[in-house]
């Protein structure tokens, strides 16, 4: 599957220059509020006519202002969620689900129907009515309603935005099984960093209407000059690890978790789990992925340390040997370095007086001790 | 209780409301829809037209009906000829005098309606497959519908009180054209009418309390339709 964007649009004194491909997997549009991610969604989506450009979908054409080419918002076949759910307010939550089934031709359809609802853990909600429900619930309700209509594609405008802050984390666990198990393409409007390190594959960086970069998760957040756009206080790396084994509090690493009856790995709250990754290893509370999975990691520049010489008695566990490829200022006496471990990029926050304190140089081996890491996958 | 000439006038004005409400509907609800969310040229001078008959006076709209829709009138020749239909001093012509007097009142209702439905939920069941006679049918209708129904019975209403427009078209006959309040006005023109005048006032009251009873009770149940079950 291909997206392919090309795009203009003029409103007020706001200009949307916008050109970019979407692939599998999920292409996040990232940048801050007004930079034209919404209105990119609306022209995907046929609620939007651009002044001038094309989207192709498939191979299929959407628009075409060159041609004249208008595909309208009902024959896309495209899922939307919106920011504000949207849900039917006459309707319950079940008429709600079924609404885009019935201009949708797919055979097994009530099989589908009872996966997407398990999916969602809609069970429950079947027969309330839309008003009745928390935000965290109406979205819920929104993406089984979009994956219903039996997509080609799925459009996510900021599903998280009418959520309480508190109740974001019992969304985002929703989100990635759809991404793992819905089995289509998803173009997904962010501002937040974490929620895009999280679910995206790729990203595309928006700025008041332009497109300023576009690349994979990875090389993008941790790229220093957009620190700004990333919003800095958040600017973090993903690093990929391999799940190397399990292990019971006390044994020492190295037993063999082979020999070990899956349902006796999970002895306990404190049982944790080993990464290994090409700088070093991590170990984190135990997670339940199968020896041999890859997991990403979302690093936060604030929670990276760095350490030259030997280290004594530390508390930090999470280290990794890395080479310092570049310092920059961030603000006043804050810089910024950017860290080769293992291949992957890294981030490391501190202060002006600590590079001159530390000798800190690009070429440097250190340290890196990590304070937290959030596991991704 | 009542004379035949004033039980006629009841059930005539009945039949002419009612009438009037019924064909009014469709063509009041298509207009509405187009003047809140469609976007075309001539918008405004549709706008216009649709409340003339609320801003002239009624007389004046009786009049040029009568001159359009008279069996020598363009219209009402077109009509005789084409479909054998006569409005010309009948009760068709009082329906018809009505509807138009009418039409601004339930268009003005449904329109804010219909402008009251979120555009956003429109969007969402487009984005869903539902072309606009879908979109229309299931999201925007259902949501609008205590405004229809409130406009349905403002028609109804003005219906049921129209005087000037009814009795310059299709006069003041009775049994024929004669309507409740073109009769009450008969009867306070002659000596010792107050009585059946008084008795026609008190059904006049009686129906249209009545009428908006039922519109009240049905705008609750389908607003209450949103929130229950």
């Amino acid at each position: 599957m291909t997206l392919l964007v090309d795009v203009r649009l003029r409103r007020h004194d706001f200009e949307l220059r916008a050109s970019f491909e979407a692939g599998r997997g999920v292409t996040a549009l990232f940048g801050p509020s007004g930079s034209g991610k919404t209105t990119l969604l609306d022209l995907i989506a046929g609620l939007e006519r651009p002044a001038s450009g094309r989207i192709v979908l498939d191979g299929q054409t959407l628009v075409d202002t060159a041609s004249g080419a208008w595909l309208p918002s009902h024959r896309r076949r495209l899922g939307y969620v919106f920011q504000d759910s949207r849900l039917f307010p006459h309707l319950s939550v079940r008429q709600n689900l079924v609404y885009g089934a019935r201009f949708a031709s797919q055979r097994g359809a009530a099989s589908q129907q009872e996966r997407i609802v398990g999916l969602l853990g809609l069970e429950v909600l079947l027969d309330r009515q839309p008003g009745t429900l928390s935000g965290g619930e109406r979205q819920r309700v929104a993406i089984g309603r979009a994956l219903l209509s039996s997509p080609r594609l799925l459009l996510l405008d900021e599903p998280m935005a009418s959520v309480d802050v508190g109740r974001r984390a019992e969304i985002l666990p929703y989100l990635a099984r759809v991404r793992e198990e819905a089995g289509i393409p998803i173009v997904y409007v962010s501002h937040t960093l974490a929620e895009v390190a999280r679910l995206a594959d790729i990203v595309v960086l928006l700025d008041a209407g332009c497109v300023t970069a576009i690349g994979p998760v990875a090389d993008l957040l941790s790229r220093l000059d957009l620190g700004e756009a990333s919003q800095g206080a958040e600017a973090g790396a993903v690093l990929t690890a391999i799940v190397q084994e399990r292990t019971a509090p006390g044994s020492s690493r190295g037993q063999s978790p082979a020999g070990i009856a899956p349902n006796e790995t999970r002895s306990g709250p404190s049982a944790i789990t080993v990464l290994q990754h090409p700088a070093g290893e991590f170990r984190v509370p135990w997670t339940g992925q199968a020896p041999g999975s890859r997991v990403r990691l979302h690093v936060l520049a604030r929670d990276v340390a760095l350490a030259t010489g030997e280290l004594g008695s530390l508390s930090i566990r999470n280290r990794l040997a890395a080479t310092i490829v570049e310092i920059s200022e961030i603000h006043g006496g804050v810089r910024e370095i950017r860290l080769d471990a293992g291949g992957e990029a890294l981030l490391s926050r501190v202060t002006a007086e600590t590079v001159a304190e530390m000798r800190l140089r690009p070429g440097l081996r250190v340290t890196a001790l990590i304070k937290s890491v959030a596991l991704e996958r | 209780m009542f004379t035949p000439d004033e039980l006629s006038a009841i059930q005539l004005s009945m039949k002419v409301a009612t009438w009037a409400t019924v064909a009014t509907l469709p063509i009041g609800l298509l207009t509405a829809l187009a003047l809140a969310r469609g976007k075309f040229y001539g918008k405004t001078l549709l706008d216009a037209l649709v409340h003339l008959p609320l801003v002239m006076p009624p007389v004046v709209t009786g009049y040029l009906l009568l001159l359009g829709f008279g069996r020598r009138g363009p219209l009402g020749a077109w009509l005789e000829d084409t479909f054998g239909v006569v409005f010309a001093f009948n009760w068709k012509g009082a329906a018809l005098a009505c509807a138009v007097m009418g039409f601004p009142l339930m268009v003005r209702a449904m329109r804010l309606s219909i402008e009251a439905v979120d555009h956003g939920l429109e969007r969402a069941a487009a984005t869903l497959g539902a072309n606009r006679m879908w979109v229309f049918t299931t999201v925007t209708l259902p949501l609008a519908l205590p405004g229809v129904i409130a406009g349905a019975l403002l028609c109804f209403a003005k219906a049921l009180g129209e005087f000037g427009a009814t009795i310059t078209f299709v006069s003041n006959i009775p049994g024929v054209t004669q309507t409740l309040p073109t009769a009450i006005f008969t009867y306070t023109q002659v000596p010792g009418g107050d009585e059946p005048a008084l008795r026609l006032t008190l059904v006049s009251i009686g129906i249209s309390l009545a009428a908006l009873v039922l519109s009240e009770w049905l705008a609750r149940r389908v607003r209450s339709r949103g929130v229950a079950r």
